[in-house]
């Protein structure tokens, strides 16, 4: 059988254009809501005293808008772009990709207006209510159709390794999704989750993590894979390394959930299950950071020219930091310090700043000139400063929680010789204060490098034009 | 285990886990194996978008020993603690267990301490320095974030400084108090009053007893009325605290002040709640801590 999409001989590159736009605008607009809940940490008077305005209503905004807006459209954006040019082939379905796109942002725009209004499933990134949670699946599933249908109406032989990736965040995205979403609904903005106590904590921690695990890790490793050999003009370093830590890396993050459960109602072997596999889960989540890294010899040099580059490369430290990190603070005893501080707020973020944010910008920067037919980027030297304004933001925010993470643990646990706590908890609150404010200060200065992207790329998209790719010959087998 | 409902829940949980485990050392000694004909640029041949290739460096040993590592650790942990399905691990190790222990180690710890108080009546160790310092600590941490770190409450939770009880406050009733917790229930009573203007009548004549501002003809009318109220809070309005109804005339107002908030009450009754604190301290620090409230309100 022919498919439509095996003869045409461009690209198909507009819901691409769209979804980069995109997700440069919902980074902003995510990150901006990020240092508002930051600074309401600090000065309590910025809740308004308004509901809609307040941290428990504008904190899933911001969880929701940087994951699913920001990262969501990066991945999408990336995903239609390696698949069609590693499989040679244009994009099956095009009018189905470009109905992802609407649903999408139909999907964003519905949390931004439900979540201040305070409808929610009080699941912790998955908070959106049910009739919003059948749209997600609904996209998903289209997603699916045009990234599998690309890929199986694919030019080349061999499957790239990105898109094994890509793969896999989406089959898992959507059965984590589907599970963790079932609910009975009470109304058309109301419903209970169809699990019960320790159950429910269980599947929603399942889900949790593997959000991170899937959406946040394999996707963006997909979005490694491609622009790293392609920016810094380097082989892959070692196929077997990805073989491995591929199926590693999926099997084994199914059973970390619980670490987040430690010294609950849950099971004592649920609880040890889930600590022994996120140990196991280091090798298989450095594979990924080693062979990105290793990808980069022989060509070190172009860190000194070539900001993308950087980025792409302190993404994979961040990358590597954090999963080091995160198996750590699986282990019950250091769980016992780290559980309900900012430590893990910090861990979080050196994750979601550091890897996730990094690796997505550095891959737009690389895409937004191609995609209208530009030889780079407007301003360098405003890449640069992003370059500068993000490292700095991540590392005060970071050291920031760190300190106050690890010190109110340890407050926490203070006991005076009559067995009564040392500190109440209120003096931990104020302790934590002035690493609040520095905390603020990192998220306003990668807030200002994003701001930075925006413009650069609204110069860059206006000086340019959407342009058309042709697909080249697939290379003969060497 | 109660967790489980048969036998074969935990057979599959120890499969799948061990399976598991045992199959990443396995993909790790298939992918060693890996050999792919290496062209001449070392790299595999395969060409994707005109410039990506592979190469097919062999694993770092580091990384190899490092996932080793782990695998053997996790085969260790599991045998240990408890994980495999049912089986319990070999250290006898749960949460529960480690949880009890310590607060019996921190229980045996401060007996001695506790010894010296335990022997002093409360009248005596709300005045003694380290009682007081103690019963302070245990307030701050478990009883202030209701009753405020100042113990003057706030609408809803009772003020501990006044000498107004609810429930009593004796030393005996503030040691009952804190061990068991008290719910106080008032039902709603509009419907036994009469109309909403007998209601308002009776929320004058209520002001009226405390000497505060009210209607004076309105709480006339509502004397009568005030009968249904009477059997709770007595017929002077004093209250009762064998039930805890509240006293009515002394001008202190748990559930706020004036004719609207009377009303509500009237209208809607107040179900309020102190837990139990029985299971968390010890009878010791229970004495310690009730000589501490009771000295909030006898300086």
């Amino acid at each position: 059988m022919q498919f439509l999409n095996t003869q045409s001989t461009t690209y198909h590159d507009d819901v691409i254009r769209k979804f980069a736009i995109m997700a440069v605008v919902w980074g902003v607009v995510g990150m901006l809501v990020g240092v508002i809940i930051a600074a309401q940490l600090c000065w309590p008077e910025l809740n308004l005293g308004l509901p809609w305005t307040s941290f428990g209503r504008l904190r899933p905004l911001h969880t929701n808008a940087v994951i699913f807006a920001f990262g969501g459209s990066t991945l999408f954006a990336t995903s239609y772009y390696v698949v069609q040019r590693t499989c040679q082939v244009s994009l099956f379905l095009p009018k189905l990709a470009n109905l992802t796109f609407w649903g999408w942002q139909l999907v964003i725009l519905s949390a931004v207006i439900s979540l201040p209004l305070g409808y929610t499933q009080a699941k912790e990134y998955a908070e959106l209510e049910w009739p919003i949670d059948i749209l997600i699946a609904i996209v998903w599933v289209a997603y699916a159709v045009v990234f599998f249908g690309t890929v199986g109406t694919r030019k080349v032989k061999h499957i790239y390794v990105a898109n094994w990736f890509f793969g896999a965040f989406i089959l898992t995205v959507a059965l984590l999704h589907i599970v963790n979403s079932a609910a009975v609904p009470a109304g058309w903005m109301k419903s209970y989750s169809a699990y019960a106590g320790v159950q429910d904590a269980m599947v929603q921690w399942w889900y949790g993590h593997n959000a991170v695990g899937f959406f946040l890790t394999a996707g963006f490793l997909g979005i490694m894979y491609y622009f790293v050999p392609k920016q810094a003009g380097r082989p892959v370093y070692s196929y077997s390394l990805s073989i491995v830590h591929f199926w590693a890396l999926i099997f084994t993050y199914m059973w970390a959930g619980p670490h987040h459960l430690h010294y609950t109602a849950l099971p004592d072997w649920t609880q040890s299950l889930g600590m022994a596999f996120s140990l196991i889960l280091l090798a298989p989540s450095w594979g990924g950071m080693i062979n990105g890294m290793m990808t980069m010899s022989g060509a070190w040099h172009k860190l000194r020219t070539d900001p993308i580059l950087r980025f792409l490369v302190v993404s994979l430290s961040f990358y590597g930091m954090s999963t080091f990190e995160g198996p750590m603070m699986a282990i019950k005893t250091v769980n016992s310090l780290s559980h309900y501080t900012d430590w893990t707020v910090g861990h979080v973020h050196s994750g979601a700043l550091g890897w996730v944010g990094m690796v997505s910008i550095g891959a737009l920067y690389f895409m937004i000139p191609r995609l209208f037919g530009q030889k780079q980027m407007h301003s360098i030297k405003a890449i640069e400063v992003h370059f500068w304004l993000a490292t700095t933001g991540i590392v005060l925010y970071i050291a920031a929680l760190w300190i106050s993470g690890v010190m109110e643990g340890l407050m926490w646990r203070a006991i005076n010789a009559d067995g009564t706590l040392t500190y109440t908890f209120v003096e931990s609150v104020k302790a934590k204060h002035p690493y609040y404010i520095i905390r603020t200060i990192g998220g306003l200065l990668y807030l200002s490098g994003m701001s930075t992207m925006l413009w650069n790329v609204i110069k860059t998209a206006t000086s340019g034009k959407a342009a058309t790719a042709n697909i080249p010959a697939v290379a003969a087998h060497a | 285990m109660s967790d489980f409902i048969n036998n074969f829940w935990p057979m599959w949980i120890t499969v799948i886990a061990l399976g598991g485990i045992f199959g990443c050392a396995l993909l790790l000694w298939w992918t060693s194996k890996i050999k792919v004909a290496a062209n001449s640029d070392n790299t595999s041949g395969h060409i994707w978008d005109e410039d990506i290739r592979e190469m097919n460096n062999p694993l770092p040993r580091w990384w190899v020993w490092m996932f080793i590592i782990t695998i053997i650790f996790a085969l260790f942990y599991l045998a240990a603690y408890p994980g495999l399905g049912s089986y319990a691990g070999k250290l006898g190790w749960s949460e529960v267990n480690q949880y009890d222990k310590e607060v019996a180690a921190a229980n045996k710890a401060l007996a001695p301490l506790y010894a010296r108080f335990a022997a002093m009546p409360v009248e005596e160790l709300a005045k003694d320095k380290e009682a007081k310092a103690i019963g302070e600590r245990l307030f701050m941490n478990n009883c202030a974030a209701c009753h405020g770190s100042d113990a003057r409450g706030s609408r809803g939770f009772p003020n501990l400084t006044d000498n107004d009880w609810i429930a009593g406050g004796s030393p005996e009733k503030i040691q009952e108090t804190i061990t068991n917790g008290r719910i106080g229930m008032m039902p709603p009573m509009a419907a036994a009053v009469g109309n909403e203007e007998d209601v308002k009548n009776v929320a004058n004549y209520v002001l009226s007893l405390s000497g505060s501002k009210h209607d004076s003809a309105r709480a006339l009318l509502g004397k009568e009325k005030f009968v249904v109220c009477a059997a709770c809070h007595g017929a002077d309005g004093k209250g009762n605290q064998t039930i805890g109804a509240l006293n009515l005339t002394d001008n202190i107002w748990l559930h706020g002040v004036g004719e609207a908030a009377i009303i509500k009450r009237i209208n809607e009754g107040k179900t309020n709640q102190m837990p139990a604190w029985g299971a968390k301290f010890t009878p010791e620090q229970i004495h310690v801590l009730a000589a501490y409230v009771w000295g909030l309100s006898h300086k």
